[in-house]
């Protein structure tokens, strides 16, 4: 049972951490938090869905369109940094105001889903067919090993870019210092914009491995997931990759431990708890540093 | 020539502004007679009901710049108060407005009380937890809550025996609750206690240098602040008289905050229009039913975009009153 609960555990956790992992991003960079980021992580899950159900639902289908959504929710991410974050940062304005803006893209993109898709829960039929296996007590679906590897690869592709490249180091420096970032001839529209886009793009891919584990996607997958990326991206540090994911792999063993051992309806309040708590204990997360304060 | 038609406007409001205040008074008085449609009168209410909620959230985040994202955690809060007092042990209304108050500023110094540890970014999603966890126990707790099923049967206001169960009687007792709170937040916000605020939002490391005691402050607003919104929950259980946890979200939150920051934050004209402005519109819209909430998300990230501030925010109307006068003073000096 112990077992059992520790794999799936595993696998919600890593979806929940590649959620995290743009939401990280965002909040080091630009000192945002980035409500919208869920919303596009249940967008990337609608088109994944709607374009392979219209390509004839086959396995091909499922590929195809996987690339193109996750290709569209990521461009259309970068284009509410474009649109939206950019005049507000133009405009020098309070930190409240681009956060508003990004619940006002939330309730947008929510509702607009609702709209053009409708309301009911829509089942994600099961293309792939992986079947399953045993270790010892344990039933393991493949289609679960795949999400896990998928997720490590997709988080050792996003730390090699951002610890390893120039745009990578260019992200850094801009949340470590924006104005000297600009100075040092960065063009931080571009790092910004593409922060955004990246971000987005895994978190497109995240939703969609959703929609394929329960086999189902609903307009209520933004709430819940939302709300814990930011308990697992304050969880593991802000701004620190390597903590994000972690975090987010905490989270959703946690409450799979939680739901199952003690209560489902508290279920969601779990990553709140562990947020509560974490602030309270050590502001900055498993991997943060401490920020001077200069006055 | 825009530019110059709002500051004219401005000017104008300013040195009239006791008499606005006046005519906005008698308007909402009369606004019952005027428009007796039920519906009207009811969106009304809903418009006065957030305008104490608008204005409860404004003394945190527009006058001391603390942003919470868990006002509706309050709110709930002081529902389920007068809800489960009123349906289980018949207390009065009035009881139950007194009753949400003070249980509802137990709350706040709960939530206050992170504030004094975390800042900033943490510090919404702090709020935004506490908001979520309350509204999971208020679906969770079963003997206490009825989860939910939520708490029906809640009866109407009742004085000297007369129930007002009418629209109108909730209308008028609504704007009791809007005076009773201005009057207040003028109080708090003109008074040593407002400038020590202000002095927190704009700088609290220098605030408290200059021997303000930041920690004090912060929890009196915050406890003044949810007792304020405890009370607008309690009536809005006796109004609608059914409650339930889907009424006290995150979403509700955000719309709260919506509402005065769009107003203009620190101003308490402005939380008064932005509060009447997205209440009335998303009932205007009412026809367009689903494309209600995209226009009302479109309209928000908008307005943020083009005027980050909000409406009246940062027009202190006492300075552009002083102001005014001192050029004119200076003009008829230099003849």
């Amino acid at each position: 049972m112990f077992f059992q609960q520790l794999v799936n555990g595993l696998t919600i956790g890593s979806t929940y951490a590649l959620v995290t992992i743009g939401f990280s991003m965002v909040w080091s960079i630009l000192q945002l938090t980035n409500f919208a980021h869920s919303s596009f992580y249940m967008l990337g899950a609608y088109f994944t869905l709607t374009i392979m159900m219209a390509m004839g639902g086959t396995v091909q289908a499922f590929f195809l369109a996987l690339v193109i959504s996750v290709i569209l929710t990521a461009v259309l991410g970068a284009l509410m940094e474009r649109i939206c974050l950019r005049p507000i940062r133009e405009r020098k304005a309070i930190g409240i105001a681009a956060m508003l803006c990004t619940v006002g893209v939330q309730t947008t993109i929510n509702n607009a889903i609702l709209v053009f898709f409708g309301s009911e829960t829509k089942s994600f039929p099961d293309v792939l067919q992986l079947g399953r296996f045993r270790i010892g007590n344990v039933i393991v679906t493949w289609l679960q090993v795949v999400i896990l590897v998928l997720a490590v690869i997709l988080m050792i592709a996003m730390s090699l870019i951002v610890y390893k490249t120039k745009l990578g180091a260019a992200m850094r420096s801009v949340s470590q210092n924006t104005s000297a970032a600009h100075l040092m001839g960065i063009n931080v529209n571009f790092v910004i914009m593409a922060t955004f886009f990246l971000g987005t793009f895994v978190a497109a891919i995240a939703g969609t491995m959703v929609g394929m584990y329960y086999q189902a996607i609903d307009t209520t997958m933004a709430a819940a997931t939302g709300t814990k990326s930011m308990a697992a991206a304050i969880l593991g540090g802000i701004g620190v990759l390597p903590g994000a994911m972690l975090g987010g792999i905490i989270i959703g063993v946690v409450e799979t431990f939680v739901a199952s051992y003690i209560s489902s309806g508290y279920r969601d309040a779990i990553a709140f708890l562990i947020l509560i708590i974490v602030l309270l204990v050590k502001p900055t997360g498993m991997f943060g540093k401490k920020a001077i304060n200069k006055v | 020539m825009v530019r110059k038609f709002f500051s004219g406007l401005l000017s104008g409001w300013a040195k009239y502004e006791k008499i606005v205040w006046i005519v906005a008074f008698v308007f909402a008085l009369v606004f019952p007679v005027l428009f007796s449609s039920p519906y009207i009168v009811n969106i009304g209410v809903l418009c006065l009901l957030y305008v104490v909620l608008s204005l409860s959230l404004n003394l945190i985040t527009g006058y001391m710049g603390i942003t919470t994202l868990g006002h509706a955690a309050f709110y709930g809060v002081g529902a389920y108060t007068a809800a489960i007092l009123s349906t289980r042990f018949g207390f009065n209304f009035l009881l139950t407005f007194l009753f949400a108050a003070i249980i509802t500023a137990v709350f706040g110094l709960l939530l206050g009380a992170p504030t004094l540890r975390v800042s900033g970014r943490y510090l919404s999603i702090v709020t935004l937890g506490f908001c979520e966890i309350c509204r999971i126990v208020e679906l969770n707790w079963m003997d206490l809550t009825r989860g939910p099923l939520g708490i029906p049967n809640i009866p109407a206001p009742e004085l000297f025996g007369i129930s007002m169960d009418e629209p109108f009687h909730k209308y008028y007792i609504a704007l009791v609750l809007v005076v009773l709170t201005v009057i207040i937040m003028s109080n708090i916000v003109n008074s040593r206690v407002g400038r020590g605020i202000g002095a927190i939002k704009g700088d609290e490391l220098a605030a408290g240098a200059m021997g303000i005691n930041t920690t004090n402050f912060k929890l009196m607003v915050f406890i003044v602040s949810a007792a304020i919104a405890g009370v607008a929950g309690a009536f809005y259980a006796h109004y609608m008289s059914f409650i339930d946890p889907t009424s006290f979200t995150f979403d509700q939150s955000v719309q709260i905050l919506s509402m005065t920051i769009l107003g203009g934050m620190g101003s308490i004209p402005g939380s008064i229009i932005g509060a009447i402005a997205l209440t009335a519109i998303p009932e205007l819209l009412r026809d367009f039913m689903e494309w209600r909430q995209i226009i009302y998300g479109v309209i928000l990230a908008v307005m943020v975009i083009f005027k980050p501030n909000g409406l009246l925010g940062g027009f202190n109307l006492k300075h552009i009153r002083q102001r005014d006068q001192f050029a004119k003073a200076k003009e008829v000096a230099a003849k």
